[in-house]
């Protein structure tokens, strides 16, 4: 009648006595401080990156505001401004700006490449396919950086594939004409900005794929029928409907095709004229110059750029379609 | 139908080149990159077998990687646990700081580090390349983790430890079984960027060669290019490997793998 009283009604502990053993203790002691435990965790990695990767930065930003002496060549270890000076003569903009206008450039064009293949994979591929479409796009993003300029250099070069093609097909006077022109020009591909800003394109454009891509997935497809059947046509819709819900993916995308584009120091070495590019001034400086000032203050140039980038994109809400 | 033709079209863009290495590594041509090549032979595979230099940058390119996945795959799966478990104070700033060192150009991470070094007096060694791979590998294996451990129920683990279960059997017999899969494939990616890494190495490998150093120099001062389409070919095949099985890993789920380099 009374279900109580069939049940054993000896009272359980309150509190249960605490576990035996060293790991029995610290058991205990994570459940009872919970912050104990995420400090334990914390620590290794915050110590590693902290003292690794910050104090190193920090060591290196600190000694752009020191300046080299040109008699002796050696560091003064004063604080000064000097070395900004230097860093804004008109040589240095120049090769500032020529970095960030082939980052911009190169953004823009992956945008245009990569959006394609991304609302193809995101809207029509299915099962199989779908799978096939992601290898398709992991697979150059991850595959060697090296091996890919590599295969560029071998695409370009003058007895290469690209010019056999342009003959085979009685193309070479177009070719010509567009290495005759001012500035993308130059004596043949791989001398020529044409050639740098080709080879970044497709070194870099994967990583702008799978942001847009999640992106377009989130768009959910009655919204374009919707606007479909109130009349839009299919360029209205991409206008007004499909392009402002990508916008957060594509910012997602362009923050590493930029940042990527603008650090690089290895294909404008290989591919291109000798002008120089951010990274290439930051390693000269480094390297045989041995003005490490310098090149401290020359990778402040991207660190605020990509600052600048990281919160415009912040405000986009890129960030939620990482 | 445009649609189609554009996708398939950037598809082949980023995938023919690739295939081209393939075919440069049979050619009989040595002094120049002609297309179409003269002829099909295996003979550089047998030369690039011979080739001393070629192992020794294998080899530590293999070293290398397999030291700083197991440093990556310790503190990523460290802070992807304390990031999700708990909510506290400057929990954003953790996930930028370990995002980082691959949001800002690799060049920084490489000239800080070796600053950093002949500041500190620190000679250059394998070490010092582990240190600079390990920083940027930790962020592959956070993401991995963190997707997978904000999918594993909390109410699991509050079951384990109502049951009786230490925070240590929890951690055995319940989170680690589920985050395996994540943590495997989180490490192969982390293994083939290290192994593939070039910008932040020249910075920190002092004389010593890596693979994909030994490549750099073959690309600015072309001496052996048989040898170097032939050594093309296999990073080539050495790196897709990691990146298949770390896929057929995560597929089922959010597939977070690739979330940038």
């Amino acid at each position: 009648m009374n279900a109580a009283t069939m049940l054993d009604t000896t009272p359980a502990p309150a509190i249960l006595a605490g576990r035996g053993g060293l790991f029995g203790r610290l058991s205990d002691l994570f459940w009872r401080r919970p912050r104990f435990l995420l400090l334990l965790l914390l620590a290794p990695p915050l110590l590693w990156l902290g003292i690794v990767y910050l104090g190193s930065l920090f060591a290196l930003l600190l000694q752009s505001f020191f300046s080299i002496d040109e008699f002796s060549g050696l560091i003064r270890y004063e604080p000064t401004l000097k070395t900004y000076g230097e860093l804004l003569q008109p040589a240095n903009l120049d090769i500032i700006l020529r970095s960030i206008v082939m980052a911009a450039l190169v953004t823009l064009a992956s945008g245009v490449v990569a959006f394609p293949i991304a609302y193809y994979a995101a809207r029509y591929a299915r099962g199989k396919w779908k799978a096939l479409f992601y290898l398709g796009v992991m697979l150059p993003l991850w595959s060697s950086y090296l091996v890919k300029v590599y295969a560029w250099k071998l695409i370009l070069a003058k007895e290469g594939i690209l010019n056999w093609l342009f003959a085979e097909l009685h193309l070479t006077w177009l070719l010509d004409a567009w290495l005759s022109l001012p500035i993308v020009g130059g004596n043949s591909l791989s001398f020529s900005y044409t050639g740098t800003f080709i080879v970044f394109l497709y070194a870099w454009m994967p990583f702008m794929i799978l942001p847009t891509q999640a992106a377009l997935e989130r768009v959910p497809a009655n919204l374009l029928e919707a606007s479909a059947d109130l009349g839009a046509t299919p360029g209205q819709t991409f206008r007004n409907v499909l392009f402002p819900l990508a916008v957060p993916g594509l910012v997602a995308g362009s923050i590493f095709t930029f940042s990527l584009t603008l650090g690089d120091y290895i294909i404008p070495q290989i591919i291109g004229t000798s002008r120089l590019f951010l990274g290439q001034a930051v390693y000269a400086h480094q390297g045989t110059a041995g003005n490490i000032p310098l090149a401290a203050a020359f990778t402040v140039v991207p660190i605020v750029v990509m600052g600048l980038y990281l919160w415009m994109a912040k405000r986009m809400g890129a960030f939620d379609a990482l | 139908m445009g649609l189609k033709l554009a996708a398939a079209a950037g598809l082949a863009f980023l995938h023919l080149p690739i295939l081209l290495i393939f075919v440069y590594a049979f050619t009989t041509e040595d002094k120049s990159y002609q297309w179409p090549p003269p002829g099909l032979t295996l003979q550089w595979f047998a030369v690039t077998w011979n080739r001393p230099d070629v192992w020794a940058a294998l080899g530590l390119s293999l070293k290398v990687a397999t030291i700083s996945t197991a440093i990556a795959l310790l503190l990523g799966t460290l802070c992807a646990a304390a990031v999700s478990q708990s909510r506290f104070f400057g929990r954003e700033t953790i996930s930028l700081l370990v995002i980082l060192p691959i949001a800002l150009p690799g060049i920084i991470t490489g000239i800080a580090l070796r600053s950093a070094f002949s500041i500190a007096d620190i000679p250059f060694s394998t070490w010092t390349i582990v240190l600079g791979h390990a920083t940027f590998c930790v962020v592959v294996v956070y993401n991995n983790a963190v997707a997978r451990l904000r999918r594993t129920a909390g109410s699991m683990i509050e079951a384990s430890m109502d049951l009786g279960a230490d925070s240590f059997q929890t951690f055995r017999h319940v989170i680690l079984p589920n985050i395996a899969t994540a943590l495997l494939a989180g490490g192969m990616l982390a293994f083939a960027l290290s192994f593939d890494e070039v910008i932040v190495t020249t910075f920190t490998a002092g004389q010593q060669q890596t693979l994909p150093i030994w490549m750099l120099e073959e690309l600015v001062r072309p001496r052996q290019r048989p040898v170097t389409n032939v050594v093309a070919m296999v990073v080539v095949l050495v790196t897709f490997l990691p990146i298949l099985a770390a896929f057929y890993l995560t597929r089922d789920g959010d597939q977070i793998a690739g979330a940038g380099k």
